[in-house]
């Protein structure tokens, strides 16, 4: 009933191509904008900016750069946050190299090196396929956490071999280091995390992302119909490294506050492809409900022993949380195997038509 | 710096070739433990085109099972036994409760659920055993432990007798996986399903069942690994890292191809150490080990995308 189409009726190829054909979908999605924006930040606590709402932006970014490679232009990849790193390291780099310039622009430039390196690791897909690219991205993965580890012009030669943000300042506040506080950095995130979300939206919709999605399809009949394949799938990765580039930076500079090159771990990788995957491959919006659940999903955990009174050490409720998250993984991907967003559109096909079943 | 790249390294290669044979001896020993990870991915892939990623967790979960239950006053040999139990149980519940209702999904569903169970394997691990590491049970088990010094050209070569052991077991353990394969009903089935899905189960093969005897083989060789490597480095999670070292190997050989697991695992494990030792070390700060294995592997991969003893990739329309 809520989401009666009668009545919405598109007169023009304009209409019925927008961005939100729906006239309550851009009702919801205005809802969301002014929860984040406005309600969130005013209402959140210290606790919650640092354990909840920076990083499932963050995460949520991340995992929309590994959707556009694995979800839009089908190419699997296992190397999310080695290329993260390189992000955080060049961000790191520019702001002790250029103490004056603007933070923002620094993390935003800092995509441009991840990009640069994606489509290095990327050319080997132009020959390799499925799993064996999947096993080639590892070699991203291992090796750039090893020059991490070994290149100390990296992290400027210091004893501790890890990264340590600066206090930066940006028009007189603190954006970044021990001095910021989480509410800036929650709009900085927010700001970045919108505008690349935005492009991304509209890339995914025009033609580069038709061509994306042609090659996930079927790479040979794409290229029977006109395709550059070796454009196709350089694209995806340069673009994908790119936001993920600037979610690793976003990860150091906003989050964390010092990183230590094992950070970018395959864990970290795998973590970011369970929140694509759950999320739903190939989905924008699934990126964002991937990240809720798997980054809320360990913090409600931890906190629900102590709410409910149960007297369980950390250590096990850790190792509990492991296990729990790794059995509701399977459990989503028996369920529903498309992720939450297809849930989502689901839903949203049976609100459209309730109370009738057709 | 050419002269070290190019020249140095087969100097000393020539110049001390005892100290050669030591180095492509740990190689060998690793290598196999490689191929032996490696052969138990390619079992699973080849009969469920499931790309297996708890393999790793399976070595540390059922050394740590094998040396729990000793700690539990159980004796060597019938806590192996029950390992192996244990293990089968495994098999069962994961083919009943994973991959039956995923039968049919994309590869990377697949994919994730496997990444799923090492989590849930991780994270039960670690409550019923803890965290630290443990000392494997080796002398309860019969493992010699002392080593054999040979002076082959008057230098020096000691072969330690627990590598000597790993090398014979895995052999042996390879050498009954062929035969069983190729001699025996069920193993023949297994290749079967291997070659084609549908044609072996309209002859009757039961998916279901090759599925639980694959992930049973697979329970067994990561059990074997995890002795040998934990005898080697001790029982703990760092242990999962060794499986990682699989995946390269898979890549040279071929996800399909068992004899590609070996010589890719033997070609890996002395190549690997080989790099190290002559160019890693004094040129590239060491420990070159955790990715030279895959850049090998993705070089070898740019001129034969389906690996070296993989089934060539044939693309319809």
């Amino acid at each position: 009933m809520l989401y009666r189409t009668a009545g919405q009726f598109k007169t023009s190829y304009q209409a019925d191509q927008a961005l939100f054909p729906i006239r309550q979908d851009a009702f919801l999605l205005g809802i969301i904008l002014i929860l984040a924006w406005v309600v969130f930040p005013m209402t959140a606590s210290e606790f919650t900016f640092q354990t909840l709402l920076i990083p499932i932006l963050i995460y949520s970014l991340a995992a929309l750069g590994l959707n556009i490679l694995t979800g839009y232009a089908g190419q699997l990849s296992l190397g999310t946050a080695a290329f993260m790193g390189v992000g955080a390291y060049a961000c790191y780099k520019m702001i002790t190299i250029m103490p004056w310039m603007n933070p923002i622009v620094a993390i935003l430039l800092s995509g441009v090196f991840s990009a640069g390196i994606g489509v290095a690791f990327g050319i080997p897909s132009l020959r390799i396929k499925g799993f064996y690219l999947a096993i080639a991205t590892l070699a991203a993965q291992f090796f750039l956490v090893w020059l991490f580890e070994k290149w100390a012009w990296l992290y400027n030669y210091n004893a501790s071999g890890a990264i340590q943000v600066p206090n930066l300042e940006m028009f007189g506040t603190y954006v970044a280091g021990p001095q910021a506080s989480s509410i800036v950095q929650y709009y900085v995130v927010l700001f970045i995390v919108s505008l690349l979300t935005m492009l991304c939206i509209n890339l995914t919709r025009g033609n580069l992302g038709r061509t994306w999605k042609a090659t996930r399809d079927m790479d040979i009949a794409a290229e029977l119909i006109g395709i550059n394949l070796m454009k196709s799938k350089l694209t995806a990765f340069a673009v994908s490294s790119y936001i993920v580039g600037v979610a690793g930076a976003l990860f150091v500079f906003m989050w964390r506050g010092a990183a230590e090159p094992n950070l970018f771990d395959i864990p970290l990788s795998f973590r970011i492809l369970f929140i694509a995957i759950i999320g739903g491959l190939g989905s924008i919006m699934g990126n964002y409900l991937g990240a809720i659940l798997i980054v809320g999903l360990p913090v409600v955990l931890n906190l629900l022993p102590a709410a409910l009174g149960i007297p369980i050490d950390s250590a096990t409720v850790e190792h509990l949380n492991i296990m729990i998250v790794g059995s509701l993984i399977v459990f989503f991907l028996i369920v529903e195997p498309h992720g939450l967003a297809q849930l989502w559109r689901l839903i949203r096909e049976k609100l459209i038509i309730w109370p009738f079943p057709h | 710096m050419l002269n070290d790249i190019f020249i140095k390294p087969f100097v000393d290669m020539v110049s001390a070739p005892d100290f050669l044979l030591q180095v492509l001896w740990e190689g060998l020993v690793s290598g196999i433990l490689y191929a032996l990870i490696a052969l138990g991915f390619v079992l699973i892939f080849r009969s469920s085109r499931i790309f297996n990623f708890a393999q790793g967790i399976m070595v540390v979960f059922a050394a740590l099972t094998l040396v729990g239950l000793h700690a539990y006053g159980i004796p060597a040999w019938i806590a192996v036994a029950m390992t192996l139990g244990v293990m089968f149980v495994l098999a069962v519940s994961i083919e009943r409760i994973v991959l039956r209702p995923l039968v049919g999904q994309p590869d990377i569903i697949l994919f994730m659920a496997t990444i799923g169970i090492t989590l849930f394997l991780i994270g039960g691990g670690e409550i019923i055993f803890g965290g630290e590491n443990k000392q494997m049970i080796t002398a309860e088990l019969g493992i010699p432990t002392g080593d054999t010094v040979l002076e082959p050209w008057g230098g020096l070569l000691i072969l330690q007798h627990l590598d000597i052991t790993v090398v014979v077991v895995a052999t042996l353990l390879v050498a009954a996986l062929l035969a069983f394969l190729n001699y025996t009903r069920m193993g023949r089935a297994i290749r079967a399903l291997g070659d084609d899905h549908q044609a072996a189960l309209s002859v009757g093969i039961s998916l279901q069942t090759i599925w639980v005897l694959v992930w049973f083989i697979a329970g067994i060789i990561a059990l074997v690994t995890g002795i040998a490597w934990g005898a080697r480095a001790g029982v703990s999670f760092a242990l999962e890292v060794i499986a990682y070292k699989a995946l390269p190997v898979l890549m040279l050989g071929g996800l399909e191809s068992i004899t590609g697991a070996i010589i890719g695992g033997l070609m890996i494990g002395i190549l690997e150490k080989l790099f190290e030792i002559y160019w890693g070390q004094p040129l590239m700060g060491g420990n070159t080990e955790t990715w030279f294995a895959f850049v090998l592997a993705l070089v070898v991969l740019l001129f034969r995308p389906q690996g070296l003893f993989g089934e060539r990739i044939i693309e319809r329309v």
